[in-house]
């Protein structure tokens, strides 16, 4: 028998190492919406992470098709529930494409408006909890401070602070109100307020910059390649958005700019978000300046919308109006339209087809999460662990609109 | 001395400061809240109230600390079924024993003399009878103490998340063990250019070189904030909270605890809060020093006013606590201001900063010491 050592390799005197293996949600408690995330841990640098979205899925595109189209609105809601408002305007704009319907002028302020509103609460949820994840809890309940307050006028405008189902194909569910102009120029400055003192809280600080610098680099190239859009594209330095691209409603009468960051790193996406809610007031400003005062904000054609409540109890054909439009829904004829606009986090389309019954065909969103996903595992790889929900909260999956 | 005095005056005060120490901590609970909700615009825990004779006693929310220990000690003590049951019941004892050990060496006020407590003090020759030292223990190694009941400390958090059976629990036990045996290294180095200021580590002789010359804080200016800086990070608190890190590791070393054991951590946490107050008070803002307060009253530039020396002893006691209030409340202002590190950036911040930083200021205070003499 042969001595043991003789076996042994000196350059292989090691203890025998293997990369920890650790499972972080679906349920964790800092993670954005439910995901899971396997990851394999060589301390606390990441060396594979297999992101599994699809814990929220709930059937939405199925769910569309067995209603008329004006009942796919509250679904829509549902989708990125942070800025619902913007689900609704798209969907609005891509049936009414379809259906060849453009909504009077007031109407399409009023929805701009309203649109840029929910992106303003959009990018504060998305920065707040951006910054409450590294540990600033205090900016975090700031912003979110701002968003009750925008909240607050949603709710005054559509009787809902978030899930508003206000948007109709043709129009909107109600006028503005008579507050409405008063209540928006109110609220801008002090959302705003909020804003820039919560990045001079922020932005001086180097612990934050350190901690965000550089960190989930996405480059220009593979950013295109994936498919990613929104904030994210433009934090690699892309100047492309929706609004600007291919404008709808009014955005080519407003004046207002793209941010575009250099690197694609959290740094990036968090100031992209940050500027891009300055122009979102600019862009409010503008259209309450513009804006007709009055004026429908609905087409007046009553195959298409409701017709006003007190007349169906009044009149025949106000009712009858309304018995079709709820039994059997927009007739719209057969075809099929692509319409996108640019919500909170990116390109937000929705492909749709109809057979001409009052029920949609076929109602297929594109996500603008979906694909700021799958570039998420390439900027996780190779950080360090403490990293991860911060760059994952840059991306800003939200779990209703990926996994639909 | 005979025994019996001895007995007496330690018993008395242990239980002073463990009242001290356990007012403190729920009040620092509180104040913690409270300071939070106001920094963050909101009301805060008010809630918690008793009824008596139909009011709702609320006490500003002072009754949560109250409320949140009941439900600590109802609730159930869960041990997850694979952990080492012995270790992870040991480790929160750990945590809050040596935290509160750190304050045995603590001076809180001069020396009393018990036969001239109604008088003014006469002079050193005259003093005679029973002199009580107020402190528990004065140990001649005196900070060396400290900083040997911290280093135990670690080993608390360190178990308890080995024994959790939990990879988040291990993640955030490796975490406490590195960053807090790195940053204990510093927090000894920081302060020996006190030492040498001192010339002493009792820290109730360090006390008495501060009122005979000036407090450690312009003695020693970059100590004090290499000090603080590691002490917060002896704390584990924000900007050095990675070993919790509640957005990556969800709880770090505490997520499997619950009951009076999350209690005993939660505990822990804010008496070494209050024990790195009472320190740097002592090392930086001279302990219980008032100033022109003489151990025979005030002596504001020749003009004097006597006082009796229980007042005199009583004035310091009551400044070192308002002191030790003011630290405290520092602390909690950084932990709700700033983001937190991340675990190289901890380390990173240890060896390549606050070192050599701490080693130039032994270097350049020798120096100045040694021109001097």
């Amino acid at each position: 028998m042969e001595a043991l050592h003789e076996h042994i390799d000196e350059d292989k005197l090691e203890l025998p190492s293997e990369p920890m293996r650790l499972n972080m949600g679906p349920s964790h408690p800092a993670m954005h919406g439910t995901i899971r995330m396997a990851m394999d841990l060589d301390g606390e640098t990441i060396m594979n992470v297999d992101i599994q979205p699809g814990y929220l899925h709930r059937g939405f595109e199925k769910s569309c098709e067995r209603g008329t189209w004006g009942q796919v609105f509250p679904y829509a809601d549902r989708l990125n529930y942070v800025s619902p408002m913007l689900n609704n305007v798209g969907f609005a704009l891509a049936a009414e494409k379809l259906a060849g319907l453009e909504v009077p002028e007031r109407g399409q302020y009023y929805r701009v408006v309203l649109g840029e509103l929910a992106r303003m609460a959009d990018h504060l949820t998305c920065n707040g909890a951006g910054a409450m994840e590294l540990g600033a809890f205090t900016p975090f309940l700031w912003m979110l401070k701002a968003r009750e307050w925008i909240w607050d006028v949603l709710e005054h405008e559509t009787g809902a602070r978030m899930t508003h189902s206000f948007g109709r194909v043709g129009g909107m569910a109600a006028p503005p109100t008579d507050r409405f102009v008063e209540l928006v120029t109110d609220l801008l400055p002090q959302v705003m307020g909020v804003v820039d003192e919560c990045a001079g809280l922020l932005l001086h600080n180097r612990i934050f910059l350190d901690r965000l610098h550089g960190i989930g680099k996405l480059s220009k190239a593979r950013a295109l390649e994936m498919g990613v859009t929104g904030p994210m594209l433009r934090s690699t330095g892309v100047e492309s958005d929706v609004r600007k691209d291919n404008p709808y409603l009014v955005y080519d009468r407003l004046d207002f700019e793209i941010p575009v960051g250099h690197q694609g790193d959290n740094y990036d996406r968090f100031m992209v978000r940050l500027e891009e809610m300055r122009q979102s007031c600019s862009i409010i400003e503008q259209c309450l300046k513009q804006m007709p005062t009055d004026g429908p904000v609905s087409i007046d054609n009553p195959r298409v919308t409701m017709p006003e409540k007190r007349n169906v109890y009044t009149t025949i054909e106000a009712t009858i109006a309304h018995f079709k439009l709820v039994m059997e829904g927009i007739k719209i004829a057969p075809g099929e339209a692509y319409g996108y606009t640019e919500a909170g986090n990116g390109e937000l389309g929705f492909y749709l087809v109809s057979d001409g019954s009052g029920t949609p065909y076929r109602v297929r969103v594109r996500p603008p999460c979906w694909y700021n996903l799958q570039a998420c595992r390439e900027m996780i790889i190779g950080g360090m662990m403490a990293d991860i929900i911060p760059t994952f909260g840059s991306v800003n999956m939200i779990g209703g609109e990926c996994d639909r | 001395m005979d025994a019996l005095t001895l007995t007496l005056s330690t018993l008395a005060k242990i239980v002073f400061i463990m009242v001290i120490i356990l007012t403190f901590a729920p009040i620092l609970v509180w104040a913690e809240r409270r300071q939070s909700a106001m920094i963050q615009d909101r009301i805060g825990p008010v809630r918690a109230g008793v009824k008596i004779f139909g009011y709702n006693i609320t006490l500003l929310g002072l009754l949560h600390p109250l409320a949140d220990a009941l439900k600590f000690i109802f609730k159930e003590d869960f041990v997850p079924p694979k952990a080492d049951k012995f270790l992870h019941a040991i480790a929160p004892i750990l945590v809050v024993a040596t935290a509160i050990l750190a304050f045995a060496v603590i001076p809180f006020a001069e020396p009393m003399y018990l036969e001239h407590l109604g008088q003014v003090l006469p002079e050193a020759a005259a003093r005679a009878g029973v002199v009580i030292p107020m402190q528990v223990a004065s140990i001649n190694s005196g900070i060396l103490f400290i900083f040997a009941v911290a280093g135990t400390g670690v080993a608390g958090a360190a178990l308890a998340g080995y024994a959790s059976d939990n990879k988040y629990s291990l993640i955030g036990g490796i975490r406490a063990a590195g960053q807090m045996v790195s940053y204990e290294v510093t927090l000894g180095l920081t302060i020996v250019g006190c030492f040498m200021v001192y010339n002493t580590l009792l820290l109730e002789d360090m006390v008495t070189w501060q009122r005979e010359h000036v407090w450690g804080i312009v003695a020693q200016p970059v100590a004090f904030i290499l000090f603080m800086t590691c002490s917060i990070a002896e704390t584990k608190r924000i900007p050095f909270d990675i070993p919790e890190g509640e957005s990556e590791i969800v709880g770090g070393y505490l997520t499997e605890y619950s009951g009076m054991k999350f209690g005993m951590f939660f505990m822990g946490e804010f008496i070494e809060v209050v024990a790195l107050a009472a320190l740097a008070t002592t090392l930086f803002f001279g302990g219980y020093d008032v100033p022109f307060l003489t151990s025979n009253g005030f002596n504001v530039f020749g003009m004097t006013a006597n006082l009796p020396h229980v007042a005199v002893v009583g004035l310091q006691i009551l400044t070192f606590v308002v002191k030790l209030a003011v630290m405290i409340w520092f602390q909690l202002m950084v932990r709700w201001t700033l983001p937190r590190f991340r675990y190289d950036q901890i380390m990173a911040l240890c060896w390549k900063y606050i070192l050599p930083l701490s080693l130039l200021n032994i270097l350049v205070t020798g120096a100045i010491i040694l021109l001097l003499s």
